[in-house]
């Protein structure tokens, strides 16, 4: 009994000798899953107000999402693809021992999400420019479905882009854990758990397209 | 031992190149494709792009990029856990507005 509380002990903690801190993989990446499953859970609620209006006022629907722009979606939506993908093979560079080549595509994918974001700054300025933002005078005039169409797009794609941010910051934060061997071939669950968090946003807008700019 | 053989273990598969890159070819094919149909004029082929080729494009993100494949059988019943209460939220709330 002794020894195997002894080898229980040993397969805890670190040998004597090694003073590295104790790693809970599974724990932290387990974490992680249920962090994105409250996510999924807060954009299904706003999915579901989406869905009901649009069952209430579909013509409106109709019209106001022939005004957004299907061009700069459909790029966005590439570029939000893409930087998945890149994140994705940063995870396999680092697990493979190859860290610059891991902090290269890391960079891309920090690139990948301001391009998102500055897109998305054009779509907005360019949709407040003509007057339409929740309650612009311009909205009030027209019916109310369309108000409701626009005040969904700006809320929705707004907690996205927040999301965005959110992700690009961790990216830069990442870069350094690489640049200071933090994050290294034998340790980079801070590396994967930022991916998992990427591909959640990447999932949220592949939503978002069809609903938004391919409603029409 | 070593705190690096005790994650060997759990290190046990790593996504290749090859094949994130041939996913992402096949989200952007399908991207196509949802643009393809919105545009046909058809509402049931858009219905059918919204309905079949998102669900299948998030699911390509989940299997692959997120790595759910390869993960334990536990964790993928929590992911089906997870969806399924969304399912249900979704389900129950049209279901109340279309038949009340």
């Amino acid at each position: 009994m002794t020894s195997a509380a002894a080898e229980s002990t040993s397969e805890t903690q670190p040998a004597e000798g090694h003073a590295g801190p104790h790693r809970d993989y599974i724990g932290a990446k387990l974490g992680m899953w249920i962090f994105v499953f409250t996510e999924l859970i807060l954009f299904g609620g706003l999915f579901v107000a989406y869905g009901m209006y649009r069952a209430m006022f579909p013509q409106d629907f109709h019209h106001a999402s022939g005004e957004l722009n299907v061009t700069l979606g459909v790029i966005n939506t590439l570029v939000l693809l893409t930087s998945s993908l890149t994140i994705a093979m940063s995870i396999t560079a680092i697990r493979l021992g190859k860290k610059v080549q891991a902090m290269a595509l890391l960079s891309t994918t920090a690139v990948f999400g301001c391009v998102f974001l500055v897109n998305k700054f054009f779509e907005w300025k360019a949709k407040i420019h003509h007057g339409i933002f929740p309650g612009s005078p311009l909205l009030a005039q027209r019916h109310h479905g369309e108000a409701l169409f626009f005040s969904l797009y700006y809320g929705m794609t707004g907690l996205h882009g927040l999301h965005v941010t959110v992700g690009v910051i961790l990216m830069v934060i990442m870069l350094v854990f690489l640049a200071r061997n933090k994050i290294r071939q034998d340790d980079f669950i801070k590396l994967e758990n930022t991916g998992l968090y990427w591909h959640l946003v990447d999932v949220i807008w592949i939503f978002l397209l069809p609903l938004f700019y391919l409603a029409a | 031992m070593t705190s690096t053989t005790a994650h060997d273990a759990e290190q046990v598969h790593i996504v290749g190149y090859g094949t994130l890159i041939k996913v992402w070819g096949i989200l952007v094919a399908l991207t196509g494709a949802l643009v393809a149909l919105s545009a046909s004029h058809s509402p049931n082929l858009a219905l059918l792009g919204l309905l079949v080729i998102t669900p299948t494009k998030a699911s390509l993100v989940f299997f692959y990029f997120m790595h759910l494949k390869y993960e334990s059988t536990a964790l993928k019943y929590m992911v089906v856990a997870a969806i399924t209460v969304l399912v249900i939220f979704v389900g129950l709330t049209f279901a109340d507005y279309l038949y009340r």
